[in-house]
């Protein structure tokens, strides 16, 4: 395996940084070699944010940002107007979206670039009650890269969550992640 | 144990494996993360520790004179403008030759304000009499922490240490890192044993006027300890490696595929992560490129640079900091530990205010010095 990166589409608020964490310590699990890093303005709720994965079987030494993305997840489908989330995204990438387009429909506003759309937050909405989409879409990641497995997501989710006392939050993410992994299929 | 964590907890988790007795806390971004997680580590009671939540870092500097003064171990941490307000205070610790640990998550000084990453608060600080390390990894950043209080403490250096991590650029990073078991640490760091402290039953005064008989005297002192220093930075990293099995370079440069290296950057921090990854690039293209990376900016090993630049056809220096109507204070540094050494050496401003640095740059850095000229000295992107 060669180095995988993967960036990260949200708006403040929506748990973007969370997000990438989550799938650095799913990686590590996996027993890589695994970083994550939020590209930083000073934040402000609504406000588009982008956050770093980089996922190797060595030690990752590379520090600059993520230019030219193995992978792109967008939590809010919204940001196609403001962020041009496609932006060096490798030939044979794929950018997964929370969206309840087709991915046919999404694909002619994106180009000609391997596109994936999931309806995370209507999922995120039965299985937890709110919309919180961050985790739940790192069961898309799992499902359609192979690069992590969803055993230790899951491992990664109740190690953020269970640390921080909240058990049950833990349980809701990992059935949200299990049925958006489950709706790619 | 090896776990996920973000490069703020690291040394928050380092700080307290040292098992501190008071820190006074101020935060500031991007140094907020590490006195938050002290905080609630104290809150917990995983950290029998007095926890001082001063009004600003200037009372957070001053409240480190009166923790060590009176005998114990003190930890804190800042950033930028932090440091800044700090600077009164800073040569008055090290004057006074107390001891003590201070993480800073480098970020740039305003104006314009920038809450991002360079060099320029704790480089401006260097003359400050302080011991200064500079760390790549949250590896690094966790176990700086703990090799820092046993180099300050040392009897023949008892000098403040700051252990520099760039802000964001390292600080948000989460990454594995290897977290040493409270026993391992109690092993490696004995219990602070001040030389001298505030004690009722043995009157002492400390930081009387130094007269102009005796003021160079302490001056000669204090930088006789800082060159004492140099080798017990390196006899500390050796310790370290035995106890912990890691070490980096020989503690005060770390030195990347340099044996046979015609060309080299020399650099701070994270950049020399990226410098990496850009050389193993250049390798596989069978150039012969390596990294200096300086991880000791006071003292300075010049002894150290000369033997590493032997051999080399020309090097090129990254300061994330710029001395104002001067050049980069490293580059300026290095040039004069190797002033008669015939080789070239480039001078680059580099990643300021957080600006990327890229294996891009790299490659134009090294381009640079294989064709024996340097097209602008600024890398902008």
């Amino acid at each position: 395996m060669t180095l995988k990166e993967i960036r990260l589409h949200g708006r403040g608020g929506q748990g973007a940084v969370t997000s990438t964490q989550v799938l650095a310590i799913a990686a590590f699990h996996d027993g890589k070699y695994s970083q994550a890093f939020p590209n930083f303005g000073v934040e402000r709720t609504g406000a588009p944010v982008e956050s770093y994965v980089r996922i190797d079987e060595k030690q990752v030494n590379l520090r600059q940002h993520v230019y030219d993305p193995d992978y792109v997840i967008v939590l809010d489908s919204s940001l196609f107007d403001s962020v041009d989330v496609t932006k060096g995204l490798q030939k044979n990438g794929l950018v997964i979206v929370n969206s309840d387009k087709s991915s046919k429909e999404l694909k002619k506003k994106l180009g000609n670039v391997n596109v994936h759309a999931i309806n995370i937050t209507k999922i995120a909405l039965d299985v937890i009650g709110k919309p919180f989409v961050n985790i739940a879409s790192l069961g898309a990641f799992c499902a359609l890269s192979n690069e992590v497995s969803l055993d230790a997501l899951n491992k990664a989710i109740d190690e953020l969550f269970i640390a921080k006392g909240k058990a049950a939050v833990a349980e809701l993410n990992k059935k949200a992640a299990k049925a958006v992994a489950e709706g790619c299929k | 144990m090896k776990k996920v964590i973000e490069a703020s907890q690291a040394i928050a988790l380092g700080a307290k494996l040292c098992r501190p007795d008071v820190i006074p806390m101020y935060p500031i971004t991007p140094q907020t993360h590490v006195v938050e997680d002290l905080a609630s580590m104290i809150n917990n009671g995983e950290l029998d520790c007095a926890m001082i939540d001063v009004e600003s870092e200037h009372s957070a500097a001053s409240a480190m004179i009166g923790v060590v003064a009176a005998g114990s171990r003190c930890f804190t941490a800042t950033a930028s403008q932090g440091l800044f307000l700090m600077y009164e205070i800073l040569p008055i610790i090290s004057g006074m030759r107390f001891p003590g640990v201070m993480a800073v998550a480098n970020r740039a000084l305003s104006a314009p304000i920038s809450i991002w990453n360079d060099h320029s608060d704790a480089v401006s600080a260097r003359d400050q009499g302080w011991i200064q390390l500079w760390v790549e990894s949250s590896q690094e950043a966790l176990d700086a922490i703990i090799q820092g209080f046993l180099i300050s403490e040392a009897s023949n250096v008892q000098l403040p240490l700051m252990v520099n991590f760039d802000g964001f650029t390292l600080s948000h990073v989460f990454e594995p890192v290897d977290i040493p078991s409270q026993a391992e640490v109690d092993k490696f760091l004995p219990k602070f044993k001040p030389v001298y402290k505030l004690d009722v039953k043995k009157p002492m005064s400390f930081g009387p006027i130094g007269f102009p008989d005796s003021f160079m005297h302490f001056k000669k002192q204090q930088q006789d300890a800082m060159i004492n220093a140099l080798e017990v930075v390196k006899a500390v990293n050796s310790k370290f490696a035995k106890a912990f099995g890691r070490s980096y370079g020989d503690g005060l440069l770390d030195l990347y595929k340099m044996k046979d290296a015609e060309y080299a950057v020399i650099g701070m921090g994270t950049l020399c992560g990226t410098a990496k990854v850009a050389i193993d690039k250049l390798r596989a293209e069978g150039k012969k490129v390596g990294l200096i990376r300086i991880r000791c900016l006071r003292p300075f090993p010049e002894k150290e640079l000369q033997k590493a630049i032997k051999g080399l056809k020309a090097a090129a220096v990254l300061d994330r900091h710029i001395s104002l109507g001067q050049k980069g204070p490293l580059f300026t540094d290095i040039r004069s530990a190797i002033y008669c050494n015939d080789i070239t050496i480039n001078s680059y401003i580099a990643g300021l205010g957080g600006m990327d640095i890229t294996v891009k740059h790299f490659e134009k850095v090294f381009k640079d010095l294989a064709q024996g000229k340097q097209k602008g000295e600024w890398l902008f992107d």
